[in-house]
């Protein structure tokens, strides 16, 4: 009897980890292959799809892609755009997450409505008012014109996460500083902000990942070379060397690199927040 | 005295959602606009304004050229809409890729979390691997599918035609309508079944040992267990994947875009490509205007229709 279930249950683990094992394979797959188009060159790269290491590797497609066509000046304008916009997205939606949690003022109820309506409109069906509206304002072709955009679409759903949080953050605490004389704004700089440092984290990660990558937008509104960010040079860095795959992965992987550290080191912060954020709403 | 701290009355009938459980009374308090309206403030400005402006651009014949007349057309634009083909192709284009994505994302994602819903060593790493394709930037991913698909002696033909031999011949994939779709639902489910993998196991990790431990007294099977313990328990998070996927999969972009443009001749548009080519290649602002407004809408139809169809079976079982 024990030996039948002992049994049973290696077979169970090896079968399940062949299961993940094939679809992990599938899913690491298609990254191996562009981390070794990035290191081969060019001749050999519509040779043998299918051979992984290359047969002499290279680093001249990152060396190509770093020097050329400024790629650091389209780094640092990624960097810092992202950079700023999540520190205002993070700032402003909790400001309003706060005012959401532990306020009542009139028109509170009209005003967390229109946040929740918002949630519902696609981004994507905003950006023709949203370029006429870039254009009236003297926005377009900029870097700075790119972040109260940014700001402003994702304030909504930020604000919505961080209110449920600081719901769950016992409001006596509150209430012992009021006694104490707290100001609103000390209430919320001192006691509410470093309670909520998980849900604070996950929210500066989603905002850093979303304006790193942002493309669509900056599409748009970006015409100038000195201006474009990373997603944008590396979309043109395909359609301008169309055959040199090497070249295109190599500046693609240097674009990844904030991605990956980002997402590594605060993986446990991923699964928090998708889990605060779809199974609770 | 600073107002936060008077407690004013509310007058008779005025909601008062939060006192009327008598603890958690909240302070009425005018501090709290010093919060609320700078963000809100941009909020309206980016979201609220263009999203009502976008219906009023689709009835007027939208004019680019600043003080040059932008009449009033009514509904025109969304009876050019419904009689355009490149639109319905669109539509049906989207519908394609939303039925292709969506089911293989829910059976895939959840079938990874069941099998990363145990103690298993390792299991960190495939979590971070099944995750990996969803942080990674729709542009490069879409760059890569490209690359996967786009040649004649790509990746994709390698591995189909010559390692499977699944076609006689070497296919055009993006050179088709219908491989053509196929290869962009192939990288959006590649990208997505993470999500809803990580979605599902924690709404998995959420259900009580006891009630499968229950249920395997009671004699029930793995399956059995999944079945009729682990499934109604992750109801409410499968609705909201299954909600969340289908107004994604009628919101697909960015792989599009790059991946075909949209062509060859149009025939893999869909609604969002085609807003944007009307748009920005051919400034028809209001017509495009009109495109984003009625796949709003039909998103909006049907998360809605999805709704209340789930809670009319959940009532009937």
């Amino acid at each position: 009897m024990m030996v039948v279930q002992r049994w049973r249950r290696i077979t169970d683990y090896v079968i399940r980890y062949a299961i993940l094992a094939v679809v992990g394979t599938v899913m690491i797959y298609p990254f191996l292959y562009m981390l070794s188009t990035s290191f081969k060159s060019r001749s050999w790269i519509l040779n043998d799809p299918l051979q992984l290491i290359p047969k002499d590797p290279t680093f001249a497609n990152y060396v190509t892609a770093l020097g050329a066509n400024h790629f650091g000046l389209f780094f640092l304008n990624s960097a810092m755009v992202s950079i700023a916009s999540t520190f205002l997205i993070v700032f402003a939606s909790s400001m309003m997450a706060y005012g959401f949690s532990r306020f009542d003022f009139p028109g509170k109820r009209f005003f967390f409505i229109a946040i929740v309506v918002g949630l519902t409109i696609p981004t994507m069906m905003l950006i023709i008012p949203q370029f006429l509206l870039a254009r009236d304002l003297h926005l377009l072709n900029t870097l700075q014109g790119l972040v109260p955009f940014y700001v402003g679409s994702s304030l909504g759903f930020n604000t919505f996460l961080l209110s449920g949080f600081f719901e769950s953050i016992p409001r006596e605490l509150d209430e012992a500083m009021l006694v104490d004389g707290a100001s609103a704004w000390r209430r919320y700089w001192n006691l509410v902000i470093p309670l909520a440092k998980p849900a604070l984290a996950t929210c500066t990660i989603f905002a850093f990942l979303g304006t790193w990558d942002e493309y669509a937008w900056a599409l748009t509104t970006l015409n100038d070379p000195n201006v474009r960010t990373l997603p944008i040079a590396i979309a043109l860095f395909q359609g301008e060397h169309s055959t040199s795959w090497g070249l295109v992965f190599a500046a693609s992987m240097i674009a990844m690199v904030p991605v990956f550290i980002v997402y590594i080191v605060f993986q446990r912060h991923f699964v928090a927040g998708l889990a605060a954020g779809a199974v609770k709403s | 005295m600073t107002p936060e701290r008077s407690v004013v009355e509310r007058p008779e009938g005025a909601r008062q959602r939060t006192s009327s459980a008598g603890r958690r009374r909240r302070r009425v308090s005018y501090v709290a606009y010093a919060f609320v309206l700078p963000g809100f403030g941009l909020y309206a400005l980016i979201v609220l304004y263009p999203a009502v402006q976008t219906f009023l651009l689709s009835m007027r014949n939208w004019n680019i050229v600043p003080g040059q007349p932008s009449p009033w057309v009514g509904f025109a634009n969304y009876l050019q809409l419904i009689h355009d083909p490149v639109f319905l192709d669109s539509v049906v284009n989207s519908v394609f890729y939303t039925a292709a994505t969506v089911p293989l994302q829910i059976v895939i994602g959840l079938g990874l979390a069941v099998l990363l819903d145990s103690k298993l060593p390792g299991r960190v790493v495939f979590r971070v691997i099944f995750y990996l394709p969803v942080v990674t930037s729709w542009v490069v991913v879409s760059l890569l599918f490209q690359y996967i698909f786009g040649s004649d002696d790509s990746l994709a033909n390698a591995v189909f035609v010559n390692m499977l031999h699944l076609a006689p011949h070497n296919v055009d994939w993006l050179g088709n309508r219908w491989t053509g779709l196929v290869s962009i639902a192939a990288l959006g489910v590649w990208k997505g079944v993470g999500w809803s993998m990580l979605i599902f196991l924690a709404a998995l990790t959420a259900v009580p040992r006891e009630l499968h431990e229950a249920a395997a007294i009671d004699g029930a099977g793995a399956w059995a267990r999944f079945r009729n313990v682990s499934l109604p328990a992750i109801r409410p998070a499968t609705l909201v994947v299954v909600l969340l996927l289908i107004m994604g999969g009628f919101q697909v972009f960015i792989s599009v875009l790059l991946m075909t443009g949209g062509g060859p001749n149009n025939a893999t548009q869909v609604p969002l490509t085609y807003m944007y080519t009307q748009a920005f290649a051919n400034y028809n602002f209001s017509y495009g205007s009109a495109i984003s407004f009625a796949l709003t809408i039909l998103v909006l139809v049907l998360s809605a229709a999805q709704y209340a169809w789930t809670r009319s079976r959940t009532k009937g079982a």
